[in-house]
């Protein structure tokens, strides 16, 4: 097993009392596989991943574990120390985020954010590293990538700037990318392209998916599993097929009530 | 950007147009006048000099008169430096104050924007309660209580170093530190509320989840955000340490444009003042604009 998730808690030290953001979570993840963590704002899914990745506020306390196989055995992430989480980070499991607005730095060029990774992890410099940061631009289908890298992020619209995260995070080739909500920000077109993207490129790279978002028709095109989180608890799991036919869960029930459905628009009915 | 800069600096005449007209109506507002001493001149003798200076003639037409020496760059004759014109007296004077005053600011921003990252970064630990303890003794001492409270501890009580006057090195400490703490303790207290809000923000966030060392997160990517109200800072501190350095130059027995703008107001030395008024308000311009230009190398996104 790649990812090996056991009873993760979270909880946040408030002015006004801990508040328990993740009460237990369980989650293998298999090499190349796709996991989908479906919840409302507030159920625990993205305060479950930066917990894998140490990236949580000072007021956190995590429990539980989580272990990465890596080339040397098993690797503890919950813990870890911050050298260690250094190196996992960015090259064994890569993250992008819900807003390409805001996610990457506007006072840095392109080529500097891309460049950046791919020396800290590939030892890269130089020309050496600049070709390699074009060349991701390229498999993240950026037109003219060679200018383009030196463009500044508000340079580009929100799509480009999301295939710029894109390529940033496979740079390093990871054995995992975590997506948080990667098409929520973005205009519904642009939405499935990237969809399209990430798909191909998964293809192509065998890069597990750990996908996190409320849209459970993401999920359908993207994941062979699914988890849906509520209140800081898995309140059902299992592939995706079963689920969407049959729904356990009565959360699960009205999750899918409000995906919007295609079959009888609201235009056709009137017409009638 | 050029353009952006000419428009500007035009955009400024009519403001120092305005600092001049009311430093001219409230210099000849002020009782007295510059030929006024213990011993009354005779009156042929006022009488002629009133003539030589042309203030025998009506106001309006004194004021024409220097606006259009003021527009051929002529700050006029000195009435207190006799023999001497502004121009020269400044010309003699801004260097020593631009030492001062450059010597101050840089001590500043050494030492404030470190103090006031590191206590962001230990940010409620004991680094960050003293940092702000330093910070809040800086901002509320005025530097006319900490100059005087320095003379008597450095050059009184200990002989360490020169209590005024300008010569080696050592001679800048004490006024240096007068005219730069309250910056300082400003611009940390800046820093570490900028560096504070970066080091949440989400490309931060993006920066360390690609696993880069914590102090190239720190130095690359939070640093030009938490630079930028620093940098806005720059534009008012500017004109501070220009007005505060009167205090100081006064203090410690500096010959800087400080000294000739105090002496210039007690003699109603008209020209002397309404120069260094001038004077100060140009140099203020240029601050801000060099400021604001500033802006669009730290920030890709700004545009002129």
């Amino acid at each position: 097993m790649l990812l090996d998730v056991r009873d993760l808690k979270v909880s946040f030290d408030t002015p006004d009392g801990v508040v328990e953001a993740v009460r237990g979570l369980d989650l293998r993840l298999a090499a190349g596989e796709s996991v989908g963590i479906v919840g409302e704002s507030g159920s625990g899914k993205s305060q479950s991943v930066l917990a894998l990745m140490g990236l949580l506020a000072d007021n956190a306390r995590v429990s539980g574990s989580a272990t990465l196989q890596t080339d040397t055995g098993a690797l503890e992430l919950i813990g870890a120390k911050r050298r260690v989480l250094e190196r996992i980070r960015g090259a064994r499991i890569a993250m992008i985020f819900q807003d390409p607005m805001t996610t990457l730095n506007p006072h840095l060029r392109i080529a500097t954010q891309i460049k950046e990774v791919i020396t800290r992890h590939r030892g890269l410099r130089g020309r050496a590293a600049t070709k390699a940061a074009i060349e991701m631009l390229e498999a993240v289908k950026i037109p003219d990538p060679a200018r383009r890298i030196r463009y500044y992020p508000h340079q580009f619209s929100g799509g480009m700037r999301q295939r710029v995260m894109i390529a940033m995070a496979l740079a390093c080739e990871p054995d995992i990318l975590i997506a948080d909500e990667p098409t929520t920000a973005l205009d519904v077109t642009v939405q499935a392209d990237i969809l399209d993207l990430m798909a191909e490129l998964r293809q192509r790279t065998n890069v597990a998916l750990l996908l996190i978002t409320h849209d459970l028709g993401v999920v359908a095109g993207q994941c062979e599993r699914l988890l849906v989180m509520r209140h800081g608890e898995v309140v059902e799991r299992g592939a995706i097929d079963p689920i969407f036919e049959a729904p356990a869960h009565a959360y699960t029930r009205d999750l899918l009530a409000a995906v919007p459905k295609l079959e009888t628009p609201h235009f056709a009915r009137a017409s009638s | 950007m050029l353009s952006y800069a000419l428009r500007r600096l035009l955009g400024a005449i009519p403001t120092l147009l305005i600092l001049l007209t009311l430093a001219f109506v409230m210099m000849r507002a002020a009782p007295g006048g510059p030929f006024d001493a213990d011993r009354e001149l005779p009156p042929q003798v006022r009488a002629n000099l009133e003539a030589k200076y042309h203030l025998d003639e009506p106001l309006y037409q004194q004021y024409g008169r220097y606006i259009w020496d003021v527009a051929h760059f002529d700050f006029g004759p000195s009435f207190q430096y006799r023999d001497t014109s502004v121009n020269d007296l400044i010309a003699q004077g801004f260097p020593v104050s631009l030492k001062l005053g450059a010597a101050s600011l840089a001590f500043a921003l050494i030492f404030g924007i470190p103090l006031g990252m590191l206590a962001a970064l230990r940010q409620n630990k004991p680094a960050d309660y003293g940092a702000m303890t330093v910070a809040m003794l800086g901002i509320s001492i005025p530097n006319f209580v900490l100059a005087p409270l320095m003379i008597l501890l450095f050059a009184v009580y200990n002989d360490w170093l020169p209590a005024g006057g300008l010569g080696s090195w050592q001679n800048y400490v004490m006024p240096v530190l007068a005219l730069g703490t309250a910056m300082m303790a400003y611009v940390a207290r800046l820093a570490r509320g900028s560096t504070i809000e970066v080091m949440r923000s989400n490309y931060v966030r993006t920066a360390r989840a690609k696993g880069l060392s914590a102090a190239r997160v720190v130095w690359v990517h939070a640093l030009p955000a938490a630079l930028t109200p620093i940098v806005s800072f720059l534009g008012p501190a500017a004109a501070g340490i220009i007005t505060g350095s009167v205090v100081i130059e006064t203090i410690f027995g500096i010959p800087g444009l400080g000294q000739f703008f105090v002496q210039g107001a007690l003699n109603r030395d008209y020209t002397l003042v309404m120069g260094v008024v001038l004077f100060y308000g140009i140099l203020i311009v240029l601050f801000n604009l060099a400021v604001d230009l500033l802006y669009g190398w730290l920030d890709p996104r700004v545009s002129y």
